[in-house]
């Protein structure tokens, strides 16, 4: 059950987070990213399969889990707060210069 | 060692000008020339060797698992060609130092040409055919360089683009042929592939082998049809010329041909192939450069001609004709660059080079005169000059060749040695016999010694080697024959071989066929000039453009600046892509037993999905958006912490906490709402794109984890090593500062420059007047509240308190460097928000971005320290001490490492969030 529960969330992180990347304003552009860091930091996490009550602790559990997807989502959000400060900069200096914040450069709609 | 050192000389030497440019040109010329005679000398010391057949190696381990070792070889072909490198480069520097006007900027000029020096002999010694291929490649640029080196003039621009297109593409064939040789060889070694003539001629792979590697060395050494870019290149300055593309550079296709002579040649295909090539290119160029008005087209034509004519003989495939081949290389190469130099005399002296607007400069200029006259004959093949010698050498062998009937080779051989002489001639005789057209109030004059130096000491060698060949360059011939061929060879080169030798009626055909054409020159010309002739630039500009033009309609059609558009493609792709699996691939539930799910979690579950909905249908409020977002993030982390991550959930929450905070300082100076802009079907459609993709990834994340992995993970090494081998409880740890800590050295690194690239951001925003366009909202109430300020106050020593217990015991349990670094983040991150940036500046003792390069040194000194023991980069140590009256306690070197992390993560989140508080006061 939990793993359909996982995979919902995944799901609905992943999707919201695209549809908030399309839009035309920088801002829920940035959102949306940092959503689909989460699904995809949750994908990356989950590949090492759910085991609930099992750290990967020598010694505080009998079998532990997976390792090392949790090492790698770790740095990835460390980087993805990185990644998102740039980001809202690069948006702040966007807005700034040139009086809005819109991310296309074309007039359609 | 040496080998290595000498290739590496002209390279060192290419450093000196801009050192030594301020002493002046011959200074900067003396120390450049220091080194070319250096790696003369250094080459000369090995010459008893190689004279008794002797290969001196260098083997250096570059990377043994690729195959691409730094290995040198040096045998009589390299010693030829290192000869013609290097002693021409001498007499090159020489010239140059006069040529160049004073306006030039000569230094780069020198830089150029001691790279491509470097270069050039890198080729000719490497034994490593990986290791030719970077020195080919870069003869290509550095000749590119050299092209465009006057870059103001559109005709070097467009030469140098052109050569470095033909011969880079040429370059890229000649990598796949390469690698092929090497494959069918099993090694990429000169003294092995050299070794395996059988095996490699036998394989099916020879074919496509040969034609890819023919097609570098033709380009490279200007065969017909890719010959049209060496006339494009004379826009390069005359010494440039004389050097790269008549004496050394367009001979490394030549090279190529007689380095793999032994394994590649000998076979129908190469024969037909190579021998037909040069003979067409010899015979053709040698046409063309009849008709040509500017000196330096009529070399370069007749350059052309020539390497066709060293093409044919080692297409021959036989062993009288790459002796030949060898010899004539080296003749070629002393009459043509000292013609290169003599014509630049001309063109500085009369100031011109067209042909029709000279003559009788014999009288101006004697000297120069002599010297051409010389340097023309011998490439007329007029005894007893070295260029008569490897004609009639190439004549004798083209007489007894059969390439498709028996009279073919021979006709077409006379012929092109026919126009040779016509062309030779009248370059002689139409620049300085006859009438004088130079004004006389005026006439040029015969320059320094230091410009015709450098050709006289060519004009020299030239009759030189023709009255003694034997006793002059008998014993570089034989050595560089041998090496070429494989076995011994003894060549013998006289003037006089009988009135029994064909090649001698050739040779009187020959010229007296040139004198016809030399008096006849007038109506030949009409004849030429009548008679239509595709030319080679226009096809090329027109290739190229039509090239250009589509790659410019597709880069539009694809991203037209618009951002969404650009990602709703890629998500189209990637939907297509996955539907496409999804269709083919089979589909269902698998078979590892479910986790059960408690009410709580289902809860939980829900609220993270009901936050992310709400975040999006929401999302033109941003604050609300925002906070929506946050609210995500921690359910994530509780999430993570029931999942049995400890480790990510208490990086996730910090991480939000600080992510939270820095967008809520971004937004409080951008608009507050996101304007309804976007049509209802624009919005379905990002729906329908959106949903598809997201429903794949759910069904994905469903498949994988509902099944058990297909291959056992390897982090069963790491849960068996993390105690034994890193001497930590905490695998996760264990993974991050030792494991794989290299991954994570990189990762402080990149975290360092995204803070400094925020910073450097913010400083080039805080010096704009645009800051005036954020309205931040300053009544707000209270901006700094008492009751905050106490709290936030009593917070800060509890937090680092924190802070210090998950770092230490970070190897053991959950925590380490990059959660110490968060919370300690977080609790100064309190003080500005609660006292102000100006009060936490004002108590700030060290500068975030010193903290960020403390943590990256010690990373790095820790990384370093394994290097004392004789360890790979960051291997880490660790060691069980007992101090009584304490426990026993562990001291591991990953504690060091996780110390940096530590810093470095501190440093960057402060100094973003400075950088964004700093804004945001700026603004108000």
């Amino acid at each position: 059950m939990t793993e359909l529960l996982i995979a919902l969330a995944i799901g609905t992180l992943t999707a919201c987070g695209l549809y908030l990347m399309l839009r035309r304003r920088s801002f829920p552009v940035i959102l949306g990213l940092s959503l689909l860091s989460y699904a995809v930091n949750l994908f990356l996490f989950a590949s090492g399969r759910l085991a609930p009550g099992q750290p990967p602790i020598i010694g505080a559990s009998a079998a532990p889990t997976d390792p090392l997807p949790q090492a790698l989502v770790l740095t990835a959000i460390v980087i993805s707060f990185g990644m998102t400060a740039v980001l809202a900069l690069l948006s702040l200096g966007a807005y700034l210069t040139t009086g809005d914040d819109c991310t296309d450069t074309d007039d359609a709609a | 060692m040496s080998l290595a050192l000498i290739a590496a000389l002209p390279f060192i030497g290419a450093l000196t000008p801009a050192l030594t440019a301020r002493f002046g040109r011959s200074f900067a010329t003396a120390v450049a020339a220091c080194f070319t005679a250096t790696a003369l000398g250094l080459i000369l010391l090995h010459l008893p060797a190689l004279l008794s057949g002797t290969v001196v190696q260098t083997q250096i381990n570059w990377l043994p698992a690729l195959g691409l070792n730094a290995n040198f070889r040096l045998d009589g072909l390299a010693l030829l060609f290192a000869i013609l490198i290097l002693g021409i480069g001498l007499l090159i520097q020489l010239y140059a130092r006069f040529y160049l006007d004073q306006g030039d900027n000569y230094p780069r000029l020198l830089t150029y040409l001691m790279l491509f020096q470097g270069a050039m002999l890198g080729i000719v010694l490497s034994d490593n055919i990986l290791l030719l291929l970077v020195f080919w490649e870069l003869t290509s640029l550095s000749s590119f360089l050299l092209i465009g080196y006057w870059s103001h003039l559109p005709e070097a621009r467009q030469g140098a683009r052109m050569a470095l297109t033909v011969t880079g593409s040429g370059g890229l064939a000649m990598i796949a042929g390469l690698l092929l040789l090497g494959k069918i060889a099993g090694s990429y070694d000169l003294s092995q592939i050299l070794t395996q003539a059988d095996a490699i001629q036998a394989s099916p792979l020879y074919l496509p082998a040969l034609v890819l590697i023919l097609l570098g060395a033709f380009t490279k050494s200007a065969q017909f049809p890719f010959h049209f870019w060496l006339p494009h290149a004379m826009a390069a300055p005359t010494p440039v010329s004389a050097y790269l593309h008549s004496a050394t550079m367009v001979k490394a296709g030549l090279f190529l041909l007689a380095r793999l002579w032994p394994v590649l040649s000998g076979t129908e295909a190469w024969t037909l192939i190579v021998a037909t090539t040069g003979l067409v290119t010899m015979a053709f160029a040698a046409k063309v450069a009849l008709f040509k008005d500017d000196l330096k087209a009529i070399l370069a034509y007749s350059t052309v001609s020539h390497l066709g004519l060293v093409t044919f003989l080692l297409g021959l495939g036989t062993k009288a004709a790459a002796v030949a081949a060898i010899f004539h290389i080296l003749c070629h190469a002393s009459f043509k660059a000292a013609l290169f130099m003599l014509a630049g005399i001309v063109d500085h002296a009369a100031h011109t080079r067209d042909i029709r607007a000279l003559g009788g400069l014999r009288r101006a200029m004697p000297i120069t005169f002599v010297l051409t006259a010389i340097a023309s004959l011998s490439m007329a093949g007029v005894p007893p000059l070295n260029g008569f010698l490897s004609k009639e050498m190439m004549l004798t062998e083209a007489a007894q060749t059969t390439l498709f009937t028996p009279w073919l080779a021979p006709l077409l051989a006379t012929i092109a040695a026919l126009l040779s002489v016509g062309y030779a001639l009248r370059f002689l005789s139409h620049s300085f016999l006859g009438t004088a057209k130079f004004d006389a109030a005026h006439p040029p004059h015969d320059p320094g010694i230091g410009l015709w130096a450098a050709p006289a000491v060519l004009a020299v060698l030239v009759v030189a080697i023709g009255l003694l060949p034997m006793p002059l360059v008998g014993w570089l011939v034989d050595a560089a024959a041998s090496a070429t061929t494989g076995s011994p060879q003894h060549a013998h080169i006289a003037l006089w071989h009988g009135v029994d030798a064909p090649a001698l009626y050739l040779s009187l055909l020959a010229f007296g066929g040139g004198l016809i054409v030399l008096e006849s020159y007038p109506s030949l010309r009409r004849w030429w000039q009548a008679v239509p002739r595709p030319e080679a630039k226009p096809l090329f500009d027109t290739t190229v453009n039509i090239l250009t033009k589509t790659a410019q309609h597709l880069t539009q059609a694809l991203h037209n600046g618009s951002l969404s558009r650009n990602f709703a493609l890629a998500l189209l792709t990637i939907a297509a892509l996955g539907l496409y699996g999804f269709a083919t691939g089979s589909h269902g539930a698998g078979a590892r037993a479910p986790t059960a799910a408690p009410l709580a979690v289902l809860v939980g579950g829900l609220l993270l999905i009901s936050a992310t909905l709400a975040a999006t249908a929401l999302h033109r409020q941003r604050l609300i958006a925002l906070l929506l977002v946050g609210i995500v993030g921690l359910t994530l982390s509780a999430g993570f912490a029931y999942l049995a991550a400890p480790d990510l959930a208490l990086t996730q929450i910090t991480v939000e906490v600080v992510t939270v905070i820095l967008m809520l300082l971004t937004l409080n100076l951008l608009p507050q709402t996101t304007p309804r802009e976007s049509s209802t079907l624009r919005r379905l459609r990002d729906g329908a794109l959106a949903l598809t993709v997201g429903a794949g990834a759910a069904a994905l994340a469903y498949a994988l984890l509902t099944r058990a992995p297909a291959f056992p993970p390897i982090s069963a090494f790491h849960l068996a090593q993390s105690l034994p081998g890193a001497g930590g409880h905490n695998a996760v740890n264990t993974i991050i500062v030792d494991f794989r800590g290299f991954d994570t050295y990189g990762e402080i690194i990149v975290l360092g420059i995204a803070a400094l690239l925020i910073f450097a951001l913010t400083e080039s925003l805080l010096a704009t007047k645009w800051l005036a366009r954020a309205r931040p909202d300053t009544d707000a109430g209270d901006p700094h509240p008492v009751m905050l300020r106490v709290a936030t106050r009593l917070i800060l020593p509890m937090a680092m308190l924190v802070g210090i217990y998950l770092f230490l015991r970070g190897h053991n349990a959950p925590g380490g460097g990059f959660v110490a670094g968060l919370v300690f983040a977080i609790g100064l991150i309190l003080q500005y928000i609660a006292s102000g940036q100006d009060w936490a500046v004002a108590r700030q003792r060290i500068p975030q971005h010193r903290l960020i390069a403390a943590g990256v040194v010690i990373a790095s000194l820790t990384g370093a320290a394994a290097w004392l023991f004789d360890l790979p980069f960051l291997t880490s140590g660790f060691t069980h001490v007992h101090l009584p009256p304490l426990e026993d306690f562990e001291l591991a070197t990953a504690a060091l490492f996780d110390l940096g992390v530590f810093l470095c993560v501190l440093g960057a989140v402060m100094l973003a969030l400075d950088a964004l508080a700093r804004l945001a006061k700026a603004a108000r």
